[in-house]
């Protein structure tokens, strides 16, 4: 990827994004009431992340072994409620154990 | 008004900085700090940036693949943006609406929403600029820490982002069994773009994007969202 072609594909993402929060703020009046849309908006952040997260969080690391339980130990953590940085912090342990420390030992 | 704006966004600044600072290191394996920041500068999104910078790098990847993703990623910005419109005052105007629009995030909406009173531009503006400082710095310093820091942490600190993803979605699948089953939904596509043979040619952004729009159909066609919950 070129500079030109990075500059063109920030102004798109850029320009998506920002058409998307502007034309409505600025032009709709009025609550939106479909269910249908409702429902099918409030799942999409959930499902993007989701999407995104698995399988690309094993490839992520040096070993597919410290991204896999990388993603097990997040999710534990998230069920204990750590919080958003307190999860990362525990997916990063997880891979400096497994990845940094696990080799120098065994 | 304006400085009670700052002080309320000053929370949701210091939690953007974390998360930022993750994609700043994610973004430094591909391209200088300076293009990573302004990446965070212009757009103001977490999943969207995210899907966006690897669509940039993937060498399959198209602006016409590039707009549908932030298209669906970033939809739920509009339905903020028409709700927020119902909330303000009305010395709101256009040129305002325009320029402020930006800060029309997940986090600032909440917080404009759940005011006793109309949300006044000065109030705002105000609310957003410890995030956007705070979005904006984050990815600064998680940029050049990803270029100094030595390989072995870099690479633990890859996962962060992933990590908060996990953090932003398992608390609602615990909650709710509708969310889970929806966000199951999404895994296996997701897999299955990965591992059947003949749908591992479709690109990164496509696979996102057929992924959370087939599994939030289902949601919506079969676990309607009641009026009450703002999250699934």
């Amino acid at each position: 990827m070129n500079l030109r072609e990075y500059f063109a594909f920030l102004m798109v993402m850029a320009g998506v994004t920002f058409l998307l929060r502007a034309v409505p703020f600025v032009l709709l009046k009025g609550k939106l009431s479909n269910p249908f849309v409702k429902s099918f908006l409030a799942y999409i952040p959930c499902t993007v992340l989701a999407a995104m997260t698995v399988p690309a969080i094993f490839y992520s690391t040096d070993s597919m072994l410290s991204g896999v339980l990388a993603l097990v130990t997040a999710v534990v953590a998230s069920l204990f409620r750590f919080g958003l940085v307190g999860v990362a912090l525990v997916a990063c342990c997880t891979v400096l154990f497994i990845d940094g420390l696990w080799p120098m030992f065994f | 008004m304006f400085l009670k704006g700052v002080k309320d966004g000053l929370p949701i600044g210091i939690g953007y900085f974390a998360v930022s600072f993750s994609f700043g290191i994610a973004g430094s394996k591909f391209m200088s700090w300076f293009l990573v920041t302004f990446i965070s500068m212009t757009n103001l999104t977490s999943a969207g940036q995210f899907a966006g910078l690897n669509i940039m790098v993937d060498a399959a990847g198209t602006f016409l693949e590039m707009a549908i993703a932030t298209f669906f990623i970033n939809l739920r910005y509009s339905l903020m943006a028409i709700t927020l419109s119902q909330k303000v005052s009305s010395d709101f105007t256009t040129p305002y609406r325009l320029l402020l629009a930006t800060g029309i995030t997940d986090e600032i909406f909440a917080v404009s929403m759940a005011q006793q009173n109309r949300v006044t531009p000065r109030y705002f503006f105000g609310l957003m600029v410890l995030p956007y400082i705070g979005w904006s710095l984050g990815t600064l310093t998680g940029a050049v820490s990803g270029e100094i820091l030595p390989s072995w942490i870099t690479n633990a600190l890859g996962v962060a982002l992933y990590g908060m993803f996990v953090a932003i979605v398992v608390p609602p699948c615990k909650k709710h069994l509708s969310t889970l089953i929806v966000v199951v939904v999404a895994i296996a596509l997701s897999l299955a773009f990965k591992y059947v043979p003949v749908l591992q040619g479709v690109s990164y952004g496509f696979s996102i994007i057929i992924c959370a729009v087939v599994a939030s159909l289902f949601g919506a066609m079969f676990f309607s969202v009641k009026e009450s919950d703002d999250e699934p």
